[in-house]
């Protein structure tokens, strides 16, 4: 048994807006966890500030050379990302794959350096606070790195699947914004923990 | 003009569904409300043992320590598993059907975040069976007592605690990603923000918070789960580290936290005052902001949860200010409200009682958190039972009213049959009775100066002690004609039309129960404001044969 029901006059763009979901759902989601980096970085900035012996005994300062290397390895991956962004756009998808390889492997640095410099520290995570903010921002940070490095293989081994990138794909947008946030955040993180480091 | 056809009775779906990964947003609904009442009785239990406890002045029922435990589950029950999983049903029924779109945005990511909550609720009922008993650091769990595991075990009733809220949190931001897209995305055509309900506006603001707050609290619960199980001192003065900070953390999630409760409730009285005095809402555009309003002050205000914990006095000023300053969005809502009925044609059904009695009790709340806010006051009464009376009347006595009215004026839309009137009246009755008996005394005792979570008390606090314990009996009593009436309507209730009250709105223009995929392809062009009651303007473009194609299926339907 059927019903008769009016017909609405249908607008066209209803449907092609529905395609855009993925990515307003990602960048509020992005927002969202941007307020745990807040959370972590006033609590440290709190911590120490109102610390009294901010520095565990035989503890002077972080070396700040190999971070800031690593800094500029991370800061230039945001270029590479957005190269590889507008080789695809042009429909070069070797381009694409070149620059997003680069990426990955600045990307994969980063997080090397990272672990060399946590295998030479003299303080472990339960040395005081200042230990513990110290690992645990660039742990975490360093988490969503590796975070990114997987999306951008997982985007890599898609691409190669045929027919798959020939307009816009949300999965590459999402994941190059992924990396510029990354990226922000070590910048602040850098700043945070490296650059001020009299209290 | 182009007719299309649709299957009015489509084969009657399996209730097995309700079992399943279902992505439809209205199984995922029922699922959330019907869990979250499953829970809401457990967190009753335990509710019930702590006023048994406390009606007489000894500690006679249960162990001091066993009662740590209780009053801790039952707020984090209540909280975690009750009032956030029933309000994401309601938003799930309402918000997709409101706003004319088929489904959320993100079916999967709204099933995954549906079926986290038997996980973590299982993990949380489970750690009343651990060596060591559940948490015992209230629902705040406030470091040092929150970083005790004096048995030494890995598997604790804290790290339980830690776990299950996390997992939550997982699910609201789930959830809220997928609310907030939907709302932005996937409005009917026409429905142009000042056209859309009041309750989407309200979710709007409440998923917002939840996107901003919560990030902050996993953030702090974090550190306390390392300072917990690792030997950090995140939170231990003697390595360095300030207990404070996790209270900053903590509140400046939990303060916003209140008001995703409340403001969905907003959104409720806003849809059915205007249904029940047959009146548009007044002041629409002003409550549609307010609750933005809100959401911006209420960011601000989270100190006022712990003036006594050695805050600074400009810190003190500043957020007493800010606090005050969010009556005056709320007044706003009120006074909307109270236009809104006032000369209106009202009809005391069961929702509308609901409101009613959750608006006068909201007043009530909202006038001793004034009190709360105001620093003197507050430095007398904080951790009284003055505060346990506050935001029970804002939580049950408003909260949980609201939510109520809005089982009992949805239930015919969603469920396609009508709740008995006379069982409503009498849950109505003894739940505004047992509420203010209940915690009105609460209010007295903390002025008196009667602590909270304690299990024995001076004998001069006895007589308020045993109403409000009364009170609580009649509350527990109050849930079986509640009970009694979804049940055995659901299973043999009147058949509803699609417009049981006769109200307006894109949800009453679908059949009801209505179809997997709502409007489907055929979502009707809104052309005006909501709640035009008595404006005799149609809502959507072809109004009229909408009706009269959903009156004629009703009438084949029960004609067969
Ligand atoms: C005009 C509105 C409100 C004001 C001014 C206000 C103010 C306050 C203040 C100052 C406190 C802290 C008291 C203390 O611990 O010493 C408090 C506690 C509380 N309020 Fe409100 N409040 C308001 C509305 C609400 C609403 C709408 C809700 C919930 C839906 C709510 C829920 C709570 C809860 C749960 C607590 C206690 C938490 C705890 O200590 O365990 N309040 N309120
Ligand atoms: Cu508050």
């Amino acid at each position: 048994m059927t019903t008769a029901y009016p017909t609405p006059t249908e607008p066209k763009e209803h449907t092609a807006e529905h395609e855009k979901h993925n990515l307003t759902g990602f960048i509020i989601f992005l927002c969202s966890e941007s307020v745990i980096f807040l959370a972590f970085f006033s609590g440290y900035a709190l911590l120490k500030t109102s610390a009294l012996d901010w520095l565990p005994a035989g503890v002077d300062g972080l070396e700040w050379q190999m971070p800031l290397i690593n800094s500029v390895v991370l800061v230039s991956s945001s270029g590479t990302i957005y190269l590889a962004e507008r080789a695809k756009a042009r429909g070069s998808i070797w381009g694409f794959r070149g620059f997003w390889l680069l990426t990955m492997a600045l990307g994969s640095y980063f997080l090397y350096g990272q672990a060399v410099e946590w295998s030479g520290l003299e303080f472990g995570f339960t040395s005081g606070t200042f230990g513990g903010t110290f690992y645990l921002l660039t742990g975490f940070h360093g988490l969503h790195v590796a975070t990114g490095v997987g999306l951008m293989t997982l985007m890599l081994i898609k691409s190669f699947i045929p027919g798959n990138y020939d307009g816009g794909e949300q999965g590459v947008e999402a994941t190059s914004l992924f990396w510029h946030f990354v990226d922000v955040i070590w910048i602040i993180l850098f700043l945070l923990i490296y650059v001020w480091q009299r209290s | 003009m182009t007719l299309a056809t649709f299957p009015a009775s489509e084969p009657k779906p399996s209730w097995t569904r309700y079992f399943s990964f279902n992505t439809d947003a209205k199984v995922i609904g029922i699922q959330y409300i019907v869990l979250a009442f499953f829970f809401f009785l457990i967190g009753g239990l335990l509710a019930m043992i702590i006023r048994g406890e406390l009606i007489t002045p000894e500690a006679d029922l249960v162990d001091r320590t066993v009662y740590n435990g209780i009053y801790t589950m039952h707020g984090t029950i209540m909280l975690f598993l009750f009032i956030f999983p029933v309000l994401n049903g309601l938003n799930n029924l309402l918000i997709p059907t409101m706003i004319g779109a088929p489904d959320m945005a993100f079916p999967r990511l709204n099933a995954v975040a549906f079926w986290l909550v038997p996980i973590f609720g299982t993990l949380l009922i489970a750690s009343f069976f651990v060596p060591g008993g559940p948490a015992y650091s209230g629902w705040w769990s406030y470091p040092p007592v929150s970083v005790q595991n004096p048995l030494g075990h890995l598997v604790n009733g804290q790290g339980m605690w830690l776990t299950a809220v996390a997992l939550s949190g997982v699910s609201s931001i789930m959830g809220a990603v997928n609310f907030v897209t939907t709302i932005i995305r996937m409005r009917a055509p026409g429905m142009t923000w000042f056209r859309m309900p009041v309750f989407c506006w309200t979710a709007l603001a409440a998923q917002s918070l939840q996107l901003i707050g919560l990030p902050a609290l996993t953030g702090g619960a974090i550190m306390l789960l390392f300072d917990l199980v690792a030997g950090t001192t995140f939170y231990d003065p003697s390595g360095g580290g300030d207990p404070v900070l996790y209270q900053h953390f903590f509140w400046f999630y939990s303060h916003p936290a209140v008001y995703v409760i409340i403001l969905p409730v907003f959104g409720i009285f806003s849809e059915l005052f205007p249904v029940y005095a047959r009146k548009p809402l007044f002041g629409y555009v002003y409550v549609s902001l307010a609750s933005f309003i809100i959401v911006g002050l209420g960011l601000i205000v989270w100190v006022h949860h712990f003036f006594t914990s050695g805050v600074p006095q400009w810190m003190r000023n500043l957020f007493m200010v800010n606090t005050m300053l969010i009556s005056v969005p709320t007044g706003v809502k009120v006074f909307a409200w109270l236009g809104t009925l006032w000369r209106g044609k009202i009809r005391l059904t069961t929702p509308m009682l609901f409101c009613l009695g959750g608006l006068f009790n909201f007043v009530f709340a909202g006038i001793t958190g004034v009190m709360l806010a105001t620093v003197p006051v507050d430095i007398h009464v904080s951790n009284t039972y003055f505060v346990v009376g506050h935001f029970h009347y804002v939580i049950y006595g408003a909260a949980v009213m609201g939510i109520f009215a809005a089982i009992y004026h949805w239930f015919p839309k969603f469920i396609g049959r009508m709740p008995y009137e006379g069982l409503g009246k009498l849950h109505f009755l003894l739940t505004f009775i047992g509420a203010n008996l209940n915690f009105l005394p609460m209010h007295p005792l903390g002025l008196m100066g009667m602590p909270r979570r304690v299990s024995s008390y001076d004998p001069e606090f006895a007589f308020w002690n045993v109403l409000a314990s009364l009170g609580a009996f009649l509350l527990g009593v109050s849930i079986i004609p509640f009970l009694l009436n979804m049940i055995s309507s659901w299973i043999r209730g009147p058949k509803s039309t699609h417009n049981p009250w006769n109200a307006i709105g894109l949800e009453w223009l679908l059949p009801s129960p209505p179809a997997e995929d709502n409007f489907g392809e055929h979502v009707p062009v809104v052309i005006s404001k909501p709640y035009g009651y008595g404006l005799g303007k149609p809502l959507v473009e072809h109004q009229a044969e909408i009706e009269q194609a959903l009156t004629a299926a009703e009438l084949q339907e029960s004609s067969r």
